[in-house]
């Protein structure tokens, strides 16, 4: 029997059982459908990554506290890393002259989701939650993040401690809508919840250009005050050994191929400066150390969506075998028939194995649809949040129609294989 | 034309073991029309199968068109059902979707011929259903659904046509049509035709009758054909054969 014949004997079949056969179908739809749209989401949140990571500015090296055995406990919970920073750091790496170094700032900062230590900025009955970063003026310079009215931190509000604030670009807008921030009083908040926290309030001195949502957060979510404003008032952030604890100090590079040969000037100058014998308690990373942990991140939410994938196309191929046995018994005396006006083995195989190809390769392709469908609904309704990317791409489309075909056969083999085995005139006895 | 020498068919029932044919001989030669009779559990139904290669015989020789048929695989055997055998049974067996061309065709696709539905046209004019092509089992009476399963055995110019009980399911008026157009099909084009029957009306048809009994031929006589109508269906006459020869 020809292919084409077999074809279109198993496309009379399955019309004839339009309901169960698009059932059956439902399976392998909503399994492909999963894989392009749970691998688009991947991909594009991979792409969405490595831009953001990009956007933060050219040529950064970043330096956080580092502890290779975290704490337990009550530090823990504190949001300790068991390692200490320290503004001091950053004057020793400043005093260290190293070349390739173009600028450098420290940052304090409180606040945000997930931290123990919760900020709210106060104005007119409006609280809003928000991230306090305590930093320098070389701030702006080195993470490329420059203030868009009236002004940033001065050299002179770090000397005086001075209580002055610049917002986000976000945060401004909640407080104060459409009128002018500058030059206004806000409270700001810091404290464990509502009643246990400390207020103080700041004078308005400057609001932020508006960046967008990024891979490390919302930089449009975030006040700027003066670092040893916060270190002179806000508890947990002073030090019982009079140092001023950082959690970030940023490095600008004068070119990126200086990377390696800073890194490690930077390292000897930490490791001296606190004592160091074994193992580091700082990581000093660059832009793309930062993106591999993400995309490495990335790759393994993407083994457990395909995973996820696979699991569910599994249970529509067993949904097909299901169908397929229920059919081969059902028409038992079809394949009789068949048999006896000469119908071989092969052909009776190939006519089954064939049916549940098509089942799943159509099922396949509207699947393909489907997600692509899905994605297109997600990015109307931005369901995800305005910043989720979807990629659909070729490669995962490939897999998704090169796997319900696979499922087809290795589901629909069995059942075609118990169908060419019947006895002919077991097959014609059977009513 | 074939030839059964000391055909035996065993069964295993549990530890029993059932003997449904001891020893058969028995010659059928092109042109012939023959009825084979018996009472229910003489064997005539295994012998049909054994005919009509659905079944191997246990002990015994049967050649076909002088292949020896005992000694072919599976493979083998499905092609030879193909090419040289068409069944008719009592049940009719077609096919619930499809319609009277495609049924009448669906043999031939079962190896490479060309024109499938040209010759299923002429097959199933030369039964006398022209006008209903396109209809689907469900869409016809009994007498032509059995008239579409002697079209498709016809369709593939087989060396013989078998039929277990071609009447069982008619009723009396219809079952005369049908062996009139048997007998038809083997006077005006010489086509070899075996059935297995229990009604002497039926048998009263053919022009040689075999009797079993316990797995062996108790009788096997000439036949002198009685004409219930005549003359033989218009239809028959004229029409073009089903496919060319060795097609």
């Amino acid at each position: 029997m020809s292919l084409i014949d077999v074809f279109i004997t198993s496309l009379v079949a399955l019309r004839g059982n339009f309901l169960r056969t698009l059932l059956t179908m439902l399976g392998i739809i909503i399994g492909i459908a999963s894989v392009i749209t749970l691998t688009a989401a991947g991909a594009g949140a991979q792409q969405g990554v490595a831009a953001r990571i990009k956007g933060l500015g050219s040529n950064l090296l970043f330096v956080n506290p580092y502890s290779p055995t975290p704490p337990g406990g009550i530090a823990a919970l504190l949001g300790a890393t068991g390692a200490s920073l320290y503004y001091e750091d950053e004057l020793a790496i400043r005093k260290a002259n190293i070349p390739g170094i173009d600028e450098t700032a420290a940052q304090s900062t409180t606040g945000g989701p997930g931290s123990l230590i919760q900020v709210q900025a106060i104005y007119g009955g409006v609280n809003a939650s928000t991230v306090q970063v305590g930093t320098e003026p070389s701030y702006q310079y080195v993470r490329d993040f420059y203030v868009a009215d009236g002004r940033f931190l001065s050299q002179d509000d770090l000397d005086k401690k001075s209580l002055v604030v610049v917002l986000g670009a976000q945060v401004a807008d909640e407080l104060f809508g459409n009128t002018e921030p500058v030059g206004n009083t806000i409270r700001i908040f810091a404290g464990l919840s509502r009643q246990f926290g400390v207020t103080f309030s700041f004078t308005v001195v400057g609001v932020m250009e508006r960046k967008g949502v990024t891979a490390t957060g919302n930089p449009d979510d975030q006040i700027f005050v003066p670092l040893p404003s916060i270190q002179a008032r806000v508890p947990l952030v002073r030090n019982p050994r009079g140092f001023t604890n950082v959690n970030q100090i940023s490095i600008k590079l004068t070119d990126s191929s200086k990377e390696q040969s800073v890194k490690n000037a930077v390292a000897d100058v930490l490791r001296k400066q606190h004592k160091i014998i074994n193992e580091d308690d700082f990581k000093v990373q660059s832009q793309s150390d930062v993106l591999s942990t993400a995309t490495s991140v990335d790759r393994t939410l993407q083994v457990l969506l395909v995973s996820i994938a696979i699991i569910s196309l599994i249970v529509g191929g067993i949904g097909i075998m299901n169908i397929m046995l229920v059919s081969v018994s059902e028409r038992t005396r079809e394949i009789g028939i068949r048999k006896a006006v000469g119908a071989k083995r092969r052909d009776i195989l190939m006519q089954f194995v064939i049916e549940a190809l098509v089942v799943t390769t159509i099922g396949g392709a509207i699947g393909v649809l489907a997600g692509v469908g899905a994605i297109e609904i997600a990015r109307t309704f931005t369901i995800g949040g305005s910043g989720t990317r979807y990629l659909v791409t070729p490669f995962w489309v490939g897999v998704g129609l090169t796997m319900s075909a696979a499922t087809g056969l290795v589901f629909g083999v069995y059942p075609a294989w118990r169908a060419s085995r019947l006895d002919p005139i077991e097959a014609l006895r059977r009513e | 034309m074939i030839k059964l020498r000391g055909i035996s068919k065993t069964y295993k029932l549990g530890a029993e073991r059932v003997h449904a044919l001891r020893g058969i001989d028995l010659d059928i030669h092109d042109g012939e029309f023959l009825a084979i009779m018996g009472p229910s559990g003489s064997g005539k139904s295994t012998l049909m199968n054994i005919i009509g290669c659905l079944d191997r015989p246990t002990e015994g020789v049967y050649q076909l068109d002088g292949i020896n048929v005992r000694k072919l695989g599976d493979a083998r055997l499905a092609d030879v059902r193909n090419r040289r055998l068409g069944f008719v049974f009592q049940s009719f067996n077609l096919l619930p979707r499809l319609n009277a061309v495609d049924q009448v065709a669906m043999p031939l696709s079962y190896r490479s011929v060309k024109n499938r539905k040209k010759l299923a046209i002429a097959a199933l004019r030369l039964v006398g259903l022209g006008s209903r092509m396109r209809h689907n089992p469900t869409q016809l009476s009994g007498g032509q659904q059995q008239r579409v399963a002697i079209a498709r055995a016809l369709v593939g110019n087989p060396t013989i046509i078998l039929a277990d009980e071609p009447t069982g399911a008619l009723d009396t008026a219809t079952s005369h049509d049908v062996m009139e157009l048997f007998r038809a099909l083997n006077e005006q084009r010489g086509i070899t035709i075996a059935f297995v029957t229990h009604e002497p009306d039926v048998a009263a048809y053919t022009r040689r009758i075999v009797s079993l009994r316990d797995g062996r031929i108790v009788s096997d006589q000439p036949n002198v054909p009685i004409h219930a109508r005549t003359p033989a269906p218009n239809e028959v006459a004229g029409a073009p054969p089903p496919a060319g020869p060795n097609a």
